[in-house]
């Protein structure tokens, strides 16, 4: 029997989703206006962040008052502090998706010419795809899919490390161009963190679906 | 050819560790019957010894009916039986050998609604003293004192010992009732929804006690209040239609219970 009050965990549920949906959109638009120069989708990723902060508050807002009103337990209170923890990552996602968009405005603004993007597409690819996966085990409520997201984490570290030296050599070899690699070695580390927010969501959903730690596996 | 399915076993309940996997109570493969209605089946788990369990369940699940068979409380009714045993701190509450009264006097008791007699505060702490031919006063003052200080009631009433207890608030009468349980020197007590009929004030001085109480006494609560369970008890058992659905520490049973049945009771999902 449903009471009239669990209703309430799945509108906060359906938020998450939107917010899930919001972020990832945002990382996508904000990589192909990198790729295509295209500035007005730049432009309209970093208007779009304050729709995913606005989310972030209503669904804080939301698990505090089931907090205080429901008194929920057993996975009703997992989910609740899971909503309070992934809302956090998908701001912070929405926020280096911001980030990317404005450094991807300023290349395309002051840098005419051709310039290599080294990994950044490949990354931007892989980041998605742990995002998308995590938001997928989210709605289907899979532990096991979401071990695969935390696999996948070393990968968009070596990428971002790969990155980070093929621009630095890039600066040495065109120090007149330093500020365009500093974009990109910036945009190339924000994706580095995309991917390790999508691995704090995956690790909540884990905690959310069998209530075992996955967090700092080491401890 | 077509098999015959296999005989299917009834599913046994899941009986986590509790907090210290100490074995002060030890209820053993218990059944009970209310004349040809079977309302416990097979029970078998362990009660540790100085912690707090909590019972909880739908009405009728049969968490009173066990809480009571523990002193021997259904004796009461006409046409109960039971099978399997109850130990207590290893000696069976069912013995032939064991007296009734004493052992009610060893396993305490404290009701839904206060039962105070109408008698003295003072009185009604001795009350189980004098039944057992102890009148020395100076002992039982200092008896009525340990204990009413024991049930947090002491410094309320300390002035009007001899005043009548039933000019006592509903909160202040049910820690009589547990200083007159404490009175006697228990090694358990059993708790049948202390706080019910109490408001949040007096219930939460009565949680505080129990916490207290833990200390030197095994505490058995009978609970409809999940919050109640959450925040006194140090184990849970979950009992529907008669069975232990699960037992485990109070912590797994509300943060990640693994019987389905329990995490819908828990979560208000159930029925």
């Amino acid at each position: 029997m449903e009471r009239f009050f669990h209703s309430e965990l799945e509108t906060m549920k359906s938020h998450l989703m939107l917010m899930g949906e919001k972020a990832y959109e945002a990382v996508e638009c904000s990589i192909q206006a990198l790729a295509d120069r295209d500035i007005d989708l730049a432009e309209k990723v970093i208007a779009s962040d304050d729709e995913i902060d606005a989310l972030e508050i209503e669904i804080d807002h939301e698990a505090t008052r089931y907090l205080t009103l429901r008194s929920p337990v057993a996975s009703d209170l997992r989910l609740i502090t899971v909503a309070i923890k992934a809302s956090h990552d998908l701001e912070r996602v929405g926020d280096e998706a911001h980030n990317i968009a404005k450094r991807a405005r300023n290349l395309i603004l002051k840098s005419k010419g051709e310039y290599d993007l080294l990994q950044i597409r490949e990354m931007a690819e892989k980041a998605k795809a742990m995002l998308r996966m995590s938001m997928d085990c989210f709605v289907n409520e899979e532990s096991e899919k979401a071990q695969e997201v935390l696999a996948s984490d070393a990968e968009v570290d070596r990428l971002n490390k790969d990155n980070f030296k093929g621009f630095i050599k890039l600066v040495k070899n065109e120090p007149e161009d330093t500020k365009r690699y500093m974009d990109l070695i910036f945009i190339s580390k924000s994706l580095e963190r995309i991917a390790d927010h999508a691995t704090n969501l995956a690790e909540e959903i884990i905690f959310l679906t069998t209530a075992a730690e996955s967090r700092h596996s080491g401890l | 050819m077509d098999t015959a399915a296999p005989p299917t076993e009834r599913p046994r309940p899941i009986v986590g560790e509790n907090s210290s996997d100490q074995k002060f109570i030890e209820i053993k493969d218990f059944s009970f019957y209310y004349g040809e209605a079977q309302a416990l089946h097979d029970l078998r788990f362990d009660i540790p010894e100085q912690e707090v369990t909590a019972f909880i369940g739908p009405s009728g699940c049969g968490k009173s009916t066990l809480l009571r068979s523990i002193n021997r409380m259904n004796d009461l009714i006409d046409g109960i039986r039971h099978d399997g045993d109850i130990k207590v701190n290893g000696t069976s509450v069912f013995d032939p050998l064991t007296e009734v009264i004493s052992l009610r006097k060893r396993i305490g008791m404290v009701f839904q609604k206060s039962n105070p007699f109408p008698k003295s505060i003072y009185e009604n702490v001795i009350y189980g003293l004098r039944v057992s031919g102890r009148n020395k006063k100076s002992e039982l003052d200092q008896i009525v004192t340990e204990s009413l200080q024991g049930a947090a009631l002491w410094d309320e009433v300390k002035d009007r010992l001899h005043e009548s207890a039933l000019s006592l608030s509903g909160g202040q009468m049910q820690r009589l009732c547990i200083a007159r349980a404490i009175a006697n020197q228990p090694e358990v007590i059993l708790m049948d929804e202390p706080c019910s009929a109490l408001d949040p004030i007096a219930t939460g001085k009565i949680e505080e006690l129990i916490h207290e109480l833990k200390k030197e006494f095994t505490i058995v609560i009978v609970t409809h209040n999940m919050q109640q369970a959450a925040r006194v008890s140090d184990n849970t058992a979950f009992f529907y239609l008669g069975k232990l659905i699960e037992y485990s520490t109070t912590e797994t049973i509300f943060f990640n219970p693994a019987d389905p049945q329990t995490e819908a009771y828990i979560t208000g999902r159930f029925g």
